[in-house]
């Protein structure tokens, strides 16, 4: 394995402590962090964090210091921090990877945010299939506030913090940041329409700032050593590390941390291994179910935002999924849309007729009888649900088909037999 | 009663409403919420009956039909069905003598799909009762659900 492309900086605990034990946290220079940011002003804080260029690592890509900025200037009081934890895009297992082995660093990650925005309560969204990790977590609360990280007097200061659990029930969409608070709320995870974003209008309509798990693990580094320390590592356009899942039909399938400027070639190669059995490499999923595919050919592309956006393309967050010869694309196709239907929450209709009307052409071209025009209607119902639906479920649903009709387009026309190739 | 216990725990006030659902099925070996309990607990958070039902039926932990005491959920996402899903499912619907999506005779065991479970890089991967089992095959489901038949 090449070393050189690892580069741990939120997995440097992970393995090494026990994700029990607090005092191996702090041992491992744990809660620094948030004893040098209790020195510091609101705004020093956001604007270390802005300078630092973090991006969020939940898949938009957002900048995390802006949106902390965005809750810091409203007038409005209580404001509210959740930290989104429902990880369930098909592919990605890099955040239960940080809540199972360093619950710590997350909650100090929490900690720092809130305090910079003066906020007193907190959640923490876990999946409810991710047991483990929700007693990880109630643990590591526990023994937080008894060593005065949380609740009252946070670190012998007059600021105070609680930060609960939320356990999920078993749906995708509430990844989706209204979705999640909706759910939160009690009712059904539903998006709501934005304009106003959760910044200034979230969790029980007060700003509310919501970040990802592996965003707020990188906040006790930056605080630590500074937003240039960060800014040294990775690209211009891409500060920091990412956690990569590598998984599908490659030897070392696991959770990787990389520098941004790796390319999805040497994530695949060098540390996993390549395919078994020499295998060749039909195509690559990034992202998750949500994400493009792409063929061998453009395995040479670097996690980095800017060059996979002149693309058209992006990392989400942070799925690589390997996918061999020996499969056809629209079985594959088929597996990915069944999974959007099944998630789509039903609120609109290009998302909730979408997918079913993709997967009816899908199984066309899976048996031969589609022509030319079912896959002209498969373009506009791409257009349809990008365009028009309500989230970014619906939005990103057909990411896989239309990066394959631009990619693998001859497997569509192939599939359509010459008696079936008249318009 | 352990519903209202429950309730009484969380508050009745309906954000409360997911995690009182969620934590009284989990204590309840038929995995499910039935009619009288989706009445009791709309009357007690003051909601209305449909508002439980439809929370109920939009997350896929919850069930308003009765299920087995364990469980067992096969992961059908792309990462474990390039590593060979289709043949545990057929396996466990072997073992178990019963089709996906239903229970045993003797309620013991419910098979069941789910969506990604996080096990990507151990895939096959199916959970039982809330435990992930990964790297699936013949031999080792064999022992899994063995060993769960023996808890009985």
């Amino acid at each position: 394995m090449n070393n050189t492309l690892i580069k741990t900086v939120l997995t440097k605990n992970c393995g090494k402590i026990d994700p029990n034990s607090i005092d191996d946290y702090i041992n491992a220079g744990g809660y620094k962090a948030l004893q040098k940011a209790i020195k510091m002003t609101p705004v020093q804080i956001v604007e270390e964090i802005k300078a630092s260029n973090l991006k969020g690592r939940g898949g938009a890509g957002f900048p995390t210091g802006i949106k902390m900025e965005a809750v810091l200037k409203i007038n409005d009081t209580p404001k509210y921090i959740v930290c989104n934890a429902d990880e369930g895009e098909p592919g990605n297992f890099k955040d239960k990877l940080l809540l199972e082995n360093d619950p710590h660093q997350i909650l100090e990650g929490m900690i720092i945010a809130a305090f910079a925005l003066n906020i007193q309560e907190g959640f923490i969204y876990i999946r409810g299939e991710y047991n483990q990790s929700i007693d990880t977590l109630n643990t590591a609360i526990e023994q937080a506030t008894k060593k005065g990280f949380l609740g009252n007097n946070i670190c012998g200061s007059s600021y105070s913090l609680n930060i609960e659990v939320f356990s999920g029930a078993g749906a995708y969409i509430c990844g989706e940041e209204f979705a999640l608070i909706e759910s939160i709320e009690g009712k059904s995870g539903r998006p709501r329409n934005k304009p106003p974003f959760p910044t200034v209008c979230g969790l029980f309509n007060k700003p509310t700032l919501i970040n990802n798990v592996e965003t707020f693990s990188n906040l006790p580094f930056i605080i630590n050593e500074g937003a240039k320390a960060f800014t040294a590592i990775g690209t211009a356009s891409s500060s920091g590390t990412k956690l990569v899942c590598l998984s599908g039909n490659v030897k070392n399938g696991g959770v990787y941390e990389v520098p941004f400027g790796v390319s999805v070639r040497q994530i695949i190669e060098e540390l996993g291994g390549g395919v078994p059995e020499n295998r060749k490499i039909k195509m690559v999923q990034l992202g998750g179910a949500s994400g493009p595919i792409i063929p061998p050919s453009m395995l040479d592309i670097k996690l980095d935002y800017s060059e996979m956006a002149d693309l058209g393309l992006s990392m989400g967050s942070g799925a690589i999924i390997v996918i061999d010869e020996r499969f056809e694309m629209f079985q594959i196709l088929n597996k990915i849309i069944k999974f959007f239907k099944h998630e789509s929450c039903g609120k609109c209709t290009p998302c909730r007729e979408g997918n079913q009307q993709m997967l009816i052409i899908l199984s066309k071209l899976e048996n031969g009888t589609a022509t030319l025009k079912d896959i002209k209607l498969l373009e506009t119902l791409c257009n349809v649900m990008v365009t028009t639906s309500f989230c970014g479920l619906g939005q990103a649903a057909p990411t896989a088909i239309m990066t394959t009709l631009k990619y693998f387009n001859e497997e569509y026309t192939k599939k359509c037999s010459s008696q079936n190739a008249k318009v | 009663m352990q519903l209202l216990k429950i309730i009484e725990k969380h508050g009745r006030t309906p954000e409360n409403l997911l995690p009182i659902l969620t934590e009284y099925q989990n204590c309840k070996d038929t995995n499910f919420l039935s009619e009288e309990e989706i009445k009791l607990v709309a009357k007690e958070l003051n909601i209305p009956q449909n508002k439980v039902y439809s929370t109920i039926s939009f997350y896929s932990l919850l069930s308003t039909k009765p299920r087995g005491k364990y469980i067992v959920q096969v992961c059908e996402d792309v990462p474990c069905y390039v590593n060979n899903s289709v043949n545990i499912v057929k396996e466990l619907e072997e073992m178990l003598k019963i089709k996906m999506g239903q229970t045993t005779s003797d309620g013991i065991f419910t098979l069941e799909h789910t969506s990604c479970i996080g096990c990507c890089d151990m895939s096959p991967a199916i959970r039982i009762d809330g435990k992930l089992y990964g790297d699936m095959n013949k031999e080792k489901l064999a022992i899994i659900i063995l060993e769960y038949r023996r808890k009985q």
